[in-house]
C-alpha cells in the first residue's frame, strides 16, 4: 500500500465498510451490554459516576436540611451517621476516582490516536465491578444498614461488632471490590500512556492530559493497595476476631489509621490531579497558543505525586504521636504547596500571554481555580500542627476539604463536561443554562462553605447531627443550609442542560478549534477511534501540521484498513514512540461482566457470613479468569507480520518487556507488592508498640525450620521457572516442560510448608496481635505460593496445547515476571516470620 | 580515527526512569527518617541527642539530588533549537527530559532540607 493508493475513493470506501463492519457495537436490547469498546463503556462508566453523584449529593442535602435550625429532628441521630458516611464514601470512591478512570477510558484513546486502551475488556470488567460494587454500597441506606462510622471507618468503633452492624462489613468489602477496580483501570491507563502512542509522539509531544494520567494511575498503584492490607485485616478482625486494632489484645487503632491515610491523602492528589488535567487541555485551546511551561507542568504533576505520599499523618496530628514526627508530615505538606501553586501560575500566564477567547468551559475553570486556592490557603494553615489542634475534627475542616475537592474535582468537571460534550455526543451544550449554572453553583460554594470556616472556628464539630441554640451557630448553619440548596439547584439546571441535549442540531466538528488529536472525532462518531492512525511532529497537530485532518480522513498515515477483520491497534515503544508491533485487541465479551459477576459474589456473599457460597463465587472467578486468558490472551497470529502503510511491516506477536501484557503484568504486581509492604508495615509497627514482641507462651513460634523451608521451596520455584523460559526459548521444550512441573510441585510444597510453621507451633491468631499478624503473613505469602502453581500449570497446558511455542512465549514471560515479585515477596514474609523474632 | 571515549556523566542519558530519581531520593529519605524517629522513639523512649546518622543521611540524599541535577542541567543544554522542546527529535526529547529532571530536582532539593529542619529545632520525644 502506497500513500497514492489511498487517492482512490473506491478503496478508500471499501477500507471504511471493513473498518465500520469490525467495530461496529453488538446490537439487540441484551448483546449490547457485551460490548467493550472504550467509546461505548467510557460513557456507561460516566453515566454512572454522575448518578452516583446526584446520589451523594441528595444525601448532602438531607444533612444540611437537619443542621439548617438548631436543635432539629428532621433526621434521627443514626441516620445522620449513616448520612455523612455514605456521602463521602460514595463521593470518593464512587464518584470522584471512577469519574476520572471513565473520562480517561473516553478521552485518552482519542488522545493517542489510538483505536482503543490497549485491554478494552479490562476496562468493562472495571466498570461492571464498580456499577455491582457501588450499587451494593450505596443501596444499604435503603435498608438502615449503611456504614456510619465515618468515611475514614477508624476502629474501635467500627471493628467491634457491638457497636457498629452490617454497615462497617459493607464498607470494607464493598469497596474493596471497587479499589480492584480502580487498579484495574491504573493498569490499563498507564499501559495505554506508555504503549498505544501513535508513532512520533515521543515523551515531549504528549499531550499534558496523558502525562497527567500516568502520574495519577501510577498513584493509584501505590495508594489503593495499603488500604486494601488495612481491609484485609480489618475485615479480619471482624469476622474471625483477630485482634490487629484491639489494643487489649496487643493491637493498635493507630495501625488502622496509617494505612487508611497512606491512602487517604494521595487520594486527594488523585481525584484533583485528574480533573486539573482538563485544564491543561483547554486552556490552550481558549488561550489560542500552545501552553507555556510544558517540563513545568511534568514537574509539577511527577512532584505533587511523589510529595503527596509525605502528607498522611498531617491526619493524624492530634493522635499523640512525637512531636518530632508530626514535624516531618507538616514540612512535607508545606513543601506540596510548591508543585501545586506551579501549576496553577502556569495556566494563568498561558492565559495571558495568549489572545483569550472567554467560553463557559473557561469559566467554570477559572472560578474553580479561584475556589480552590482559598481551599489551598486554609490547607496549608492546617498543616501546621498546632493550628489543626485547634480545627481538628471542627468545621473549619469540612469547608477546607469542600473547598479543595469542588474547587480541585467537582467544577473542572463541569469545565471538561461543558468542553468535552461535543466530542462524546457531537452537539454542544447551552451557554446560556451554563453560565447560570456557574453563577449558581459559584456562589452556592461560597454561601454554603465559607461560613463553616466560622462556625468550626466557633467550636462547632463536625458529625454532630445537631446543635443547641445556645452555641449561636444557628445563623451560620442556614447560611451554609441556603448555600447547599443554591449549588444543587445550579446541578440542577445542568442536569436539565444535558436533558435538552438530544433535541439540538449537532455542532460542527472540533467546534472550540483546538488543536488537540480528539478533536479529529466526528460529530456523528464512528465507533472505530480513529480513521488512520497519525504521524505526530507536534504537541498540537492539527493547528501546526499540513493537512493534518485531511490526510487523516483519508487513511493516508497508518493502519488504514481491516483485512483481517480483526480489531487492531499500534503498540510503540516508551520514550519515542517508535511503532514496535500491531496487537489485536478484545471484542465485545460477555466475560469480562459475568467475572465481575462472580467476583462481586466473593464480596458480596462473605458481607453476610455466607462462606461456602462465597468460596463456590471465588472458583468460579479463577474459573473465569483462566478461560478469559486462554481464549483471549497471547494468541498466535495467522502470519508473523502485517503492512500497517508506508512501507511498514510490523509484527503482530511481541513477548518480554516490549508487549502491554508484560507491562500488566508488572503494574499488577507492582499493586500486590505494595499491598504486601503494607502487611509488613503491620508487623513491624507492632513490634515499635510491645516491649516483648514475642508475647508470653508464644517463644519460638512459629520457628525457623517451616519458614526457611517454605523460602527454600519458593525460591526454588521461582529459579526453575527462570530456567524454564531459558530452555524454552532455546527450542528445549519437553525440558522446559518438566522444570515446570516441578516448579508446580515446588509452589505447591511451599502452601504446606508455609502454613505448616505457624499451625505446628499451635499459634492461636485470637489471642493476641502479634500471632495474628504471623498468620497474615503466612496466608498471604501461600496464597501466593498458590497463585504461583497455578500460573505454572496454565503456562504448562499453553505449552501442550500448542498455544505456547519457542518464539510465542508471552505466557511464560509474563509467568516469570510473576514469579520475580513472587520470590520478593517469599523471602521477606518467611524471613520477617522466621527470623526477625530471634533478633527482636 | 581515534575513538575518544566518553566520560561516564556523558553516557548516562535521561529517561523516565531517571526522571523519579530526585523524588525517589526525596521519598526514601523522608521514610529513613519518620522511621528512624519513630522507632528511636518507641523503642528507645528517646531521640537520638547527636543524630550523626541522621545528618550523614541527608548530606548524602542532597549529594545524589544535586548530581542528578548537575547531569541533567548539563544535557538540558545539549545543542539544539532554543526552547520550548516540541520537535520531535531525539534531541528535543532529551533536552525535555532534563529540564524536567532538573527541575525536579531543585523540587525535591527544597523538600529533603524541609523534612531535616524538624531536627534541628526539635531535638526529643514529646
Amino acid at each position: 500500500m502506497s500513500l497514492h493508493d489511498q487517492d482512490d475513493p473506491v478503496l478508500r470506501a471499501a477500507q471504511e465498510g471493513r473498518l465500520r463492519r469490525v467495530w461496529e457495537p453488538p446490537g439487540g436490547l441484551f448483546l449490547r451490554w457485551s460490548d467493550t469498546n472504550n467509546n461505548q463503556v467510557g460513557v456507561w462508566y460516566v453515566l454512572t459516576a454522575f448518578g452516583f453523584m446526584l446520589f451523594a449529593g441528595i444525601l448532602a442535602l438531607l444533612m444540611r436540611t437537619q443542621l439548617a435550625v438548631p436543635d432539629n429532628d428532621f433526621v434521627d441521630p443514626g441516620t445522620f451517621n449513616q448520612l455523612f458516611t455514605l456521602h463521602g464514601s460514595v463521593m470518593m470512591f464512587l464518584f470522584a476516582v471512577p469519574m476520572f478512570e471513565a473520562v480517561s477510558i473516553i478521552l485518552l484513546p482519542q488522545l493517542l490516536g489510538a483505536r482503543d486502551l490497549p485491554f478494552p475488556r479490562l476496562s468493562a470488567f472495571g466498570y461492571w465491578s464498580f456499577l455491582l460494587g457501588g450499587v451494593f454500597v450505596s443501596g444499604s441506606i435503603f435498608f438502615d444498614a449503611a456504614p456510619d462510622g465515618g468515611w475514614f471507618m477508624y476502629p474501635p468503633l467500627t471493628t467491634r461488632t457491638d457497636l457498629s452492624g452490617l454497615g462497617a462489613d459493607i464498607w470494607m468489602l464493598g469497596l474493596s471490590f471497587i479499589e480492584v477496580s480502580s487498579v484495574a483501570a491504573a493498569v490499563e491507563l498507564i499501559v495505554g500512556v506508555l504503549k498505544c502512542r501513535p508513532p512520533g509522539m515521543r515523551l515531549n509531544l504528549m499531550p499534558l492530559y496523558a502525562w497527567y494520567i500516568l502520574v495519577v494511575a501510577v498513584m493509584i498503584l501505590f495508594a489503593f493497595p495499603p488500604l486494601i492490607a488495612g481491609d484485609v485485616l480489618f475485615e479480619m478482625e471482624r469476622l474471625l476476631d483477630w485482634p490487629f486494632f484491639d489494643a487489649s489484645r496487643g493491637g493498635d487503632p493507630l495501625l488502622w489509621q496509617h494505612l487508611f491515610w497512606i491512602f487517604g491523602h494521595p487520594e486527594v492528589y488523585i481525584v484533583f490531579l485528574p480533573s486539573i488535567a482538563l485544564f491543561a487541555m483547554l486552556v490552550p485551546t481558549f488561550a489560542r497558543r500552545h501552553l507555556l511551561g510544558y517540563p513545568w507542568i511534568v514537574l509539577a504533576a511527577v512532584g505533587t505525586a511523589f510529595l503527596s505520599f509525605g502528607l498522611w499523618v498531617h491526619h493524624m496530628f492530634a493522635t499523640g504521636l512525637p512531636k518530632i514526627s508530626l514535624a516531618f508530615f507538616s514540612a512535607a505538606s508545606e513543601a506540596v504547596a510548591i508543585p501545586t501553586g506551579v501549576q496553577i501560575f502556569v495556566f494563568i500566564v498561558t492565559l495571558w500571554a495568549g489572545r483569550m477567547v472567554w467560553s463557559t468551559p473557561l469559566l467554570y475553570a477559572t472560578g474553580s481555580l479561584a475556589i480552590f486556592v482559598i481551599g489551598g490557603l486554609t490547607g496549608v494553615m492546617v498543616a501546621i500542627a498546632p493550628f489543626d489542634w485547634q480545627a481538628h475534627d471542627t468545621y473549619f475542616v469540612v469547608a477546607h476539604l469542600h473547598y479543595v475537592l469542588i474547587g480541585g474535582t467537582l467544577m473542572p468537571l463541569f469545565a471538561g463536561l461543558y468542553y468535552y460534550w461535543p466530542l462524546a455526543t457531537g452537539k454542544k451544550l447551552s451557554d446560556r443554562l451554563g453560565k447560570i449554572a456557574f453563577w449558581m453553583i459559584f456562589a452556592g460554594t461560597n454561601l454554603c462553605f465559607f461560613p463553616m470556616h466560622l462556625s468550626g472556628l466557633m467550636g462547632m464539630p463536625r458529625r454532630v447531627f445537631t446543635y443547641p441554640e445556645e452555641l449561636e451557630l444557628g445563623g451560620l448553619n442556614l447560611a451554609s443550609t441556603i448555600g447547599s440548596f443554591v449549588i444543587a439547584a445550579g446541578v440542577a439546571v445542568i442536569v436539565l442542560d444535558l436533558c435538552r441535549s438530544p433535541w439540538r442540531p449537532m455542532a460542527p466538528r472540533n467546534p472550540w478549534a483546538a488543536g488537540t488529536l480528539e478533536w479529529l472525532a466526528h460529530p456523528q462518531d464512528e465507533n472505530w477511534g480513529i480513521r488512520s492512525i497519525p504521524l505526530i511532529e507536534s504537541r498540537y497537530p492539527i493547528w501546526d501540521q499540513d493537512d493534518f485532518v485531511r490526510k487523516v480522513d483519508e487513511g493516508r498515515f497508518f493502519l488504514p484498513d481491516a483485512q483481517e477483520g480483526r480489531r487492531e491497534t499500534i503498540v510503540t515503544s516508551v520514550l519515542d514512540a517508535r511503532p514496535v508491533s500491531v496487537i489485536r485487541l478484545g471484542g465485545p465479551s460477555w466475560l469480562p461482566m459475568l467475572t465481575a459477576l462472580a467476583l462481586g459474589g466473593v464480596f458480596i456473599l462473605t458481607t453476610y457470613h455466607f462462606y461456602w457460597p462465597a468460596l463456590v463465587s471465588g472458583v468460579l472467578t479463577l474459573a473465569l479468569v483462566l478461560a478469559w486468558l486462554w481464549t483471549g490472551t497471547a494468541e498466535i497470529p495467522e502470519k508473523p507480520c502485517k503492512p500497517i502503510g508506508h512501507g511498514i511491516e510490523l509484527p503482530l506477536y511481541i513477548s518480554g518487556s516490549a508487549a502491554p501484557g508484560w507491562w500488566a503484568m508488572f503494574i499488577t504486581m507492582m499493586a500486590d507488592a505494595t499491598a504486601f509492604s503494607g502487611l509488613v508495615f503491620g508487623y513491624y509497627f507492632f513490634w515499635t508498640r510491645h516491649e516483648d514482641f514475642v508475647p508470653a507462651g508464644m517463644d519460638g513460634a512459629p520457628g525457623v525450620f517451616w519458614p526457611m523451608a517454605a523460602l527454600v521451596l519458593g525460591v526454588a520455584s521461582w529459579l526453575l521457572t527462570i530456567t524454564s523460559r531459558e530452555a524454552n526459548g532455546a527450542g528445549r521444550i519437553g525440558l522446559a516442560r518438566a522444570l515446570l512441573l516441578t516448579g508446580i510441585c515446588a509452589s505447591g510444597a511451599g502452601v504446606c510448608a508455609g502454613l505448616a510453621g505457624p499451625w505446628l507451633s499451635g499459634l492461636d491468631p485470637t489471642l493476641h496481635s502479634y500471632p495474628a499478624i504471623v498468620w497474615t503473613l503466612a496466608i498471604w505469602t501461600s496464597a501466593h505460593s498458590a497463585i504461583a502453581a497455578i500460573m505454572q500449570a496454565y503456562a504448562l497446558a499453553r505449552s501442550l496445547f500448542g498455544r505456547m511455542t519457542a518464539h510465542h512465549d508471552a505466557d511464560i514471560r509474563n509467568v516469570t515476571v510473576y514469579m520475580h515479585f513472587f520470590a520478593l515477596t517469599v523471602v521477606v514474609a518467611y524471613a520477617t516470620i522466621g527470623l526477625f523474632p530471634e533478633a527482636a | 580515527m581515534k575513538r575518544e571515549r566518553r566520560k561516564w556523566h556523558e553516557r548516562l542519558k535521561v529517561t523516565l526512569w531517571t526522571l523519579v530519581i530526585p523524588p525517589a531520593v526525596w521519598a526514601a529519605h523522608f521514610l529513613c527518617t519518620y522511621l528512624w524517629a519513630a522507632i528511636s522513639c518507641a523503642k528507645a523512649g528517646r531521640f537520638a541527642e547527636f543524630p550523626t546518622l541522621f545528618a550523614v543521611a541527608t548530606l548524602l540524599a542532597l549529594a545524589v539530588i544535586a548530581l542528578s541535577g548537575w547531569i541533567a542541567w548539563r544535557q538540558a543544554r545539549t545543542a539544539g533549537s532554543p526552547p520550548p522542546h516540541d520537535q520531535g527529535t531525539d534531541v528535543d526529547r532529551l533536552r525535555f527530559l532534563a529540564k524536567s529532571t532538573l527541575l525536579l530536582a531543585g523540587l525535591s532539593f527544597v523538600a529533603v532540607l524541609f523534612t531535616a529542619m524538624p531536627v534541628m529545632f526539635i531535638g526529643d520525644c514529646r
